[in-house]
């Protein structure tokens, strides 16, 4: 609790001396009015909000969204469902690195265009090795290179997250069914989790994203792909949006290859428990004991 | 921590967003069906009958309401394309038939020179095989199987199920081919790509693809 407290004061500070602004520091409340509306920052913690407060929130983040960027948005708390644990699998044999995940994740979840954002890498890699952090990304020519294969990296939602126990203000936390949720209203953008993912999944938004109306997805979830404050932390949710009401990831139906297969793995004869069962699963950096549930595999 | 736990409040609204999205996509399929939009159809019907379980099956549990599996169905199937179109923009395709009508007639022995006619142009890497390892001798129209048995041409999948076993093993269970719509088919259907729809049946190595641009990679930007 003394953590939630303290999010405030640093909430307050990280306004006043964020983006470089000289001007702002000496102006400190003008600073806090262009950036924070006085009602987010005394919003309470997505998980002490009454159901009352909460949808006051829902409601004026939306509007906040149309005043902002034009466009009608609906933005739904959607809860984790019953007897659901939600994993994902990779079948490396068929990827081909084509980054049509990548590209579907950038509109799906409203991520800046400016940047071209996305939750998900794909890395291009020699094959027989495994070494993650010698993967390239940038690459530019026709996929699938002779002696390479692909590996897209997004969120691997550890059971045993690093990037959840470093935070100082408890602003990000694991769902019951697996998925690791930040309240981007509470983050206060010191980034200690991007730096604790051995997987660099977590992205830090440096600007006010830029989304064209016309290009907004609006279907949206608090926890999930509303459009980000600047200055804070984001991550890829496994589409909660969408999956916690039974559709797959955008990235899944976006791969024109088939290499993805997502579901619950509570379900005995789901497609995910196949996978786990039947082929020979890895997951990432299996030494630092995140506990991924997110598998690779290869095609015997 | 306490937690204030939301769900049930939000319950309601998610409840008739599930019921939304759900018609939504029944319609959407029975467009499909309809021909009204370019989708080109869909059998419903698992094309391996030979017993083992469908897509569908693999993730029934015995109560709750299931919605369908469908297999998307290309084009191409029913017959040559013309490079006419009909009034709602989709190809007019010539039937088999129309041509190979009465009965017999030869299949070649060696895959050169290449087939001429409205066929001229049809490349063809796949193997070693002959046009009668897949096509049937008597009948344009169907294909067959290697213990004789014919199949109408929209049953391809379970010709290449008969060679690609495992690749047919993998794609019941999901694990190849991809998919779209629900994971949870209680909560809506699911449509499933034909094999063909990714491997051209006489050249079916998968194509090569220019990428999507690279997205910024947090490991090559400056951090603090
Ligand atoms: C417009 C007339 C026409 C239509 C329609 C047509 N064919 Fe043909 N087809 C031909 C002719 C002519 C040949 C012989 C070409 C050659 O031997 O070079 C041929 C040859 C073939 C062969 C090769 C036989 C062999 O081994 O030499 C196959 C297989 C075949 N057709 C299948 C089909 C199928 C399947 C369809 C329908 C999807 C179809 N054809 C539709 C005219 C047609
Ligand atoms: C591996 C099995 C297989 C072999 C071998 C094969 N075909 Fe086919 N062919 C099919 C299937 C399946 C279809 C229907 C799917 C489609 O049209 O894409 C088809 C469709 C066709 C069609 C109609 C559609 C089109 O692409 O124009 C023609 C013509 C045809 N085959 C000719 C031939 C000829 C000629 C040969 C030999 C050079 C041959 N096929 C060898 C499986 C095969
Ligand atoms: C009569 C047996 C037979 C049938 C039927 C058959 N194939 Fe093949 N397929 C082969 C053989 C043989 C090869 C070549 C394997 C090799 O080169 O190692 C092959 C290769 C392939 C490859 C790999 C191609 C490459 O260049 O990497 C794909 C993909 C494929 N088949 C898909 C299909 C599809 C889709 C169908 C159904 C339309 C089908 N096959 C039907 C025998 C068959
Ligand atoms: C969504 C697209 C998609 C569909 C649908 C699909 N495949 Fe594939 N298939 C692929 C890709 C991608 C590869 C890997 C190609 C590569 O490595 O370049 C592949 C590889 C293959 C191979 C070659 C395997 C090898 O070891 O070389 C065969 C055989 C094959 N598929 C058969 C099938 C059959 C049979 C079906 C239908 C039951 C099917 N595929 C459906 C995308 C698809």
């Amino acid at each position: 609790m003394t953590d939630r407290k303290k999010r405030r004061t640093l909430k307050i500070l990280g306004a006043t001396l964020g983006a470089g602004a000289f001007a702002r520091a000496i102006a400190p409340l003008s600073a806090l009015s262009e950036t924070t509306s006085m009602e987010e920052l005394l919003q309470q913690h997505y998980q002490e909000l009454t159901p009352k407060d909460l949808q006051r929130v829902l409601r004026r983040l939306e509007a906040e969204t149309k005043r902002d960027y034009g466009v009608d948005v609906t933005i739904e708390d959607v809860p984790p469902l019953e007897g659901v644990q939600f994993a994902y699998a990779l079948n490396l044999s068929i990827c081909i690195g084509c980054r049509k995940c990548a590209e579907a994740c950038h509109e799906e979840n409203n991520h800046d265009r400016g940047t071209g954002n996305s939750y998900i890498r794909v890395l291009e890699m020699d094959q027989g090795s495994m070494d993650m952090e010698r993967g390239r990304t940038d690459y530019d020519h026709t996929v699938p290179a002779e002696g390479k294969f692909y590996m897209p990296v997004q969120c691997q939602q550890c059971e045993n997250a690093p990037c959840v126990t470093v935070c100082p203000v408890e602003a990000t936390w694991q769902e019951k069914d697996g998925i690791v949720v930040v309240d981007y209203n509470w983050c206060i953008g010191c980034r200690y989790c991007e730096a604790a993912c051995p997987y660099h999944a977590r992205r830090f938004n440096w600007n006010k994203p830029d989304v064209p109306a016309e290009e907004m997805n609006p279907n949206q979830a608090y926890l999930g792909n509303r459009v980000r404050p600047q200055g804070v932390v984001e991550k890829c949710t496994f589409c909660l949006h969408r999956t916690r009401k039974g559709r797959l990831p955008a990235c899944l139906e976006a791969c024109p290859t088939g290499a993805r297969v997502f579901g619950n793995v509570l379900d005995p004869d789901s497609e995910i428990r196949w996978v786990l069962e039947n082929k020979r699963v890895f997951v990432l950096k299996e030494e630092l004991g995140t506990r991924p549930r997110f598998y690779y595999f290869f095609d015997e | 921590m306490q937690a204030v736990l939301l769900k049930h409040v939000v319950q309601a609204n998610a409840f008739v967003a599930h019921v939304v999205v759900a018609v939504m996509s029944v319609l959407g399929a029975l467009a499909c069906t309809l021909g009204l939009v370019a989708c080109s159809g869909h059998v419903s019907a698992e094309p391996d009958r030979a017993g083992a379980e469908s897509p569908a099956d693999a993730s029934r549990s015995s109560d709750s309401p299931r919605y369908p599996v469908e297999i998307h169905m290309p084009d191409v199937l029913r017959g040559i394309r013309t490079g006419t179109v009909d009034s709602l923009q989709r190809p007019l395709l010539a039937p088999c038939g129309s041509c190979h009508a009465s009965g017999a007639y030869a299949l070649r022995e060696r895959n050169d020179p290449p087939v001429q006619g409205p066929h001229a142009g049809l490349s063809f890497r796949h193997g070693e095989l002959r046009c009668g390892a897949c096509h049937d001798a008597r009948r344009a129209e169907a294909l067959h199987l290697a213990d004789g048995r014919t199949l109408p041409l929209v049953e391809a999948m379970t010709l290449c199920g008969q060679c690609h076993g495992t690749q047919m093993r993998d794609y019941r269970h999901g694990s190849h081919g991809g998919m779209s719509g629900y994971w949870d088919l209680s909560r809506g259907p699911r449509v499933r790509n034909h094999c063909i729809d990714c491997h051209d049946p006489h050249a079916p190595a998968y194509p090569r693809y220019q990428p999507a641009p690279p997205p910024p990679d947090p490991r090559r930007r400056p951090r603090g």
